[in-house]
């Protein structure tokens, strides 16, 4: 139906008891995400929303039997919290924290790779607003209502982009599988290639929306995996076109700094491995539907 | 954040990198008492900018006697150095550097970064020095010498050993040159460096490797454990209304185009700016008020993005997800009360709230033009613009 969360995904809030996490958890519940608890060290032993506090996400997932977290805490310690998820067994943790420093995430990645590829926990973000999976669950800042349930599947470097691409669908009567933003850090968790991979396997995904931004290999990465793995038809666009050389665009990782960075290269790269690039940021939804209406007037 | 080559070299110094001497002036009568004070008989100035490529824009004097060195330093401060890596407006130079100028037999190449693809950290070191590595990637890649450090363990004494004897080096140099190169790596790890140049690095006629230039650039998240380098941030060197964001939390890049942006999200700003030039304009700027954008932060937005005389139209297009887009519309109301805004305001407001945020705004007034797609707002931002330039 989507991938990495669904309706019986059990999740936990690390930094649950916080103002982002209080706010941010009472919308989760009422999505209807299935929230078992959350971590707060200190505060093991009471309740909140309704939901048991742990000191430690190991207790956490011993007690509730928790797959994957969400973690709103603050950028010194972040790291900490994350490689804490890791070692307590998470399959998912989704970091939203923005300001975390690169060597921080540099030693978090080592970490995750300390484990065999089958346990190892997938993460996603930081610096992001999440994930979706439309009437399953909402594991995100994001605003729900926005999305509406259906078969295409959207990952995005922005999250306020992956926003303006979920109501273009919308209005286009077009729905979304799940929704992924892996964040504007030069280090991601995750890339678009890890979520592309689960969105060729999906069977309820039908074509696939991918959002990127300048700076970073990633994109011509994945673009040459696409044309090589991809069965599924994928609709691309590369925000800041009009970005100038060397400077930072608000997200630490959007910066051109080299060859291979700038919006108009990434675009062309995508073009050539058969990707199609959406004309202009306004028209996101509708390049979907082109690329949707001709495969089936093809099939 | 990036600092000059003498806070750098302060950096490297403590690290054990070896420096010629050299010491900072802030006038041409500190230059002179310098060049005194550290003794020898050849001194480079070294105009104290955010920027390579000084040397050709005349940022680098080398000088054989205290005369020349004073006329060197009062050629360089208070002046604006263009070089091709500053921008046609150039930076102030508020500081010189005065070295002794040791005499050298060779020339080497010697990077740090923080590498995306790899995740980890990337030393870069070539036998072609005083080239930019640019230069050097494309017409003598075969010189490139690379290492990728396991950051579980750090760079090893075999990893820069090997470099050192890429470089030509004889085993008594490669023992210098070692010192110096994980002093590099160990300065560039503890201060939450993104990139550390040393371009020269060179081998002095007596047979010591010395780092000519630094150039050193820091990860903004990690200032909060990085005081020292904190410190060393000279707002001189950035664009004036870019520090005033900075100041409110604002993330603000200056243009050169008319049509003035306000947008909450970097992914989305950017958009906004590629939208309007697919409508036939240029966005003056790239702003992201971010995600709790206040009634005040607004009002600053405003006064940043009018503050810039070429703007002839400003488009806030607010996607709000942590926002709500009343409080947005509010701060809109506000902002257009307080300030004089004096261009036409097109407003896209989406995501949480947007009827009542719509309804605030249609109910205050307020001389501005409304629109729900992207696609819409932008058309709508050039159309006005043009309307007003002719106007005017």
């Amino acid at each position: 139906m989507s991938i990495l969360i669904n309706k019986s995904t059990k999740i936990i809030f690390q930094g649950f008891t916080g103002d982002k996490g209080t706010f941010h958890g009472r919308e989760a519940i009422e999505y209807g995400t299935n929230l078992v608890g959350g971590v707060t060290p200190g505060k093991g032993g009471q309740r909140h929303l309704d939901r048991p506090v742990f000191n430690t996400v190991k207790e956490a997932v011993e007690a509730t039997g928790a797959e994957a977290s969400i973690t709103f805490v603050a950028p010194p310690y972040c790291a900490d919290a994350i490689m804490e998820g890791a070692d307590a067994g998470l399959r998912l943790i989704c970091a939203i924290t923005d300001g975390i420093p690169a060597q921080d995430m540099m030693r978090v990645k080592r970490y995750l790779r300390r484990y065999p590829k089958d346990r190892r926990t997938m993460l996603v973000g930081p610096n992001c607003a999440g994930i979706i999976s439309p009437g399953e669950a909402m594991l995100g800042i994001m605003p729900g209502n926005i999305y509406s349930k259906g078969n295409i599947g959207v990952v995005s470097r922005s999250g306020t982009l992956g926003y303006e691409a979920a109501e273009q669908l919308k209005a286009l009567g077009l729905g979304i599988s799940t929704s992924v933003g892996i964040g504007g850090d030069p280090i991601n968790g995750s890339s678009f290639l890890d979520h592309l991979e689960l969105f060729e396997k999906d069977p309820d995904t039908h074509a696939v929306l991918m959002i990127g931004e300048i700076g970073g290999p990633q994109e011509a990465e994945a673009a040459a995996w696409i044309q090589k793995h991809m069965s599924k038809p994928v609709v691309g666009y590369v925000a800041g076109l009009t970005a100038p050389k060397g400077r930072r665009m608000g997200h630490a990782g959007a910066i051109i700094s080299g060859e291979g960075d700038s919006a108009k290269e990434k675009s062309e790269i995508m073009e050539s491995f058969g990707l199609t690039v959406a004309p202009s940021p306004g028209e996101l939804g509708s390049t979907m539907l082109r690329v949707l209406e001709g495969k089936r007037r093809a099939a | 954040m990036d600092i000059h080559e003498y806070q750098a070299k302060e950096i490297l110094q403590k690290a054990g990198v070896g420096l010629p001497r050299g010491a900072v002036a802030f006038s041409a009568e500190q230059a002179v008492y310098a060049a005194t004070e550290l003794g020898g008989w050849r001194w480079v100035v070294k105009a104290q900018v955010h920027a390579g490529a000084r040397g050709k824009a005349g940022g680098i004097k080398l000088c054989q006697t205290y005369h020349e060195v004073r006329e060197a330093a009062e050629g360089m401060l208070g002046k604006t150095l263009v070089t091709h890596q500053t921008g046609p407006q150039g930076k102030p130079v508020q500081r010189v550097y005065v070295e002794v100028a040791d005499p050298f037999e060779r020339e080497f190449y010697l990077g740090f970064v923080l590498d995306r693809k790899e995740e980890r950290v990337r030393v870069i070191a070539s036998k072609e020095g005083g080239m930019e590595i640019e230069q050097i990637a494309s017409e003598k890649p075969d010189s490139l010498i690379q290492v990728i450090v396991e950051p579980a363990v750090g760079m090893q004494q075999f990893e820069a050993r090997e470099i050192a004897f890429k470089l030509g080096l004889n085993i008594k140099q490669v023992q210098s040159a070692v010192a110096t190169i994980l002093g590099c790596y160990r300065a560039f790890r503890d201060h939450d460096a993104t990139m550390l140049e040393i371009n020269p690095l060179v081998l002095t006629k007596d047979g010591r490797i010395l780092a000519l230039d630094a150039k050193m650039s820091f990860d903004d998240n990690a200032m909060f454990r990085q005081r020292k380098v904190a410190d060393m941030h000279d707002p001189a060197q950035e664009d004036p209304r870019e520090a005033q964001a900075a100041e409110h939390q604002l993330n603000y890049v200056g243009l050169d185009g008319t049509i003035g942006c306000i947008v909450n999200g970097a992914g989305l700003a950017m958009a906004t700016m590629d939208m309007i030039k697919y409508a036939g304009g240029e966005p003056a700027n790239f702003l992201d008020v971010g995600g709790g954008a206040s009634a005040a932060r607004v009002a600053t937005a405003f006064r940043l993005v009018l503050s810039d005389k070429n703007v002839d139209a400003v488009l806030v297009n607010i996607f709000a997800g942590i926002n709500r887009c009343d409080w947005v519309a509010e701060g809109i109301v506000q902002a257009v009360k307080e300030t004089k805004i004096g261009v036409p305001l097109v407003v896209r407001l989406a995501g949480t709230n947007v009827e009542a945020g719509r309804k605030i705004l249609r109910e205050s007034g307020i001389d501005l033009y409304t629109a729900e797609s992207l696609t819409e707002a932008a058309k709508l931002a050039v159309e006005v613009s043009q309307k007003h330039k002719t106007a005017a």
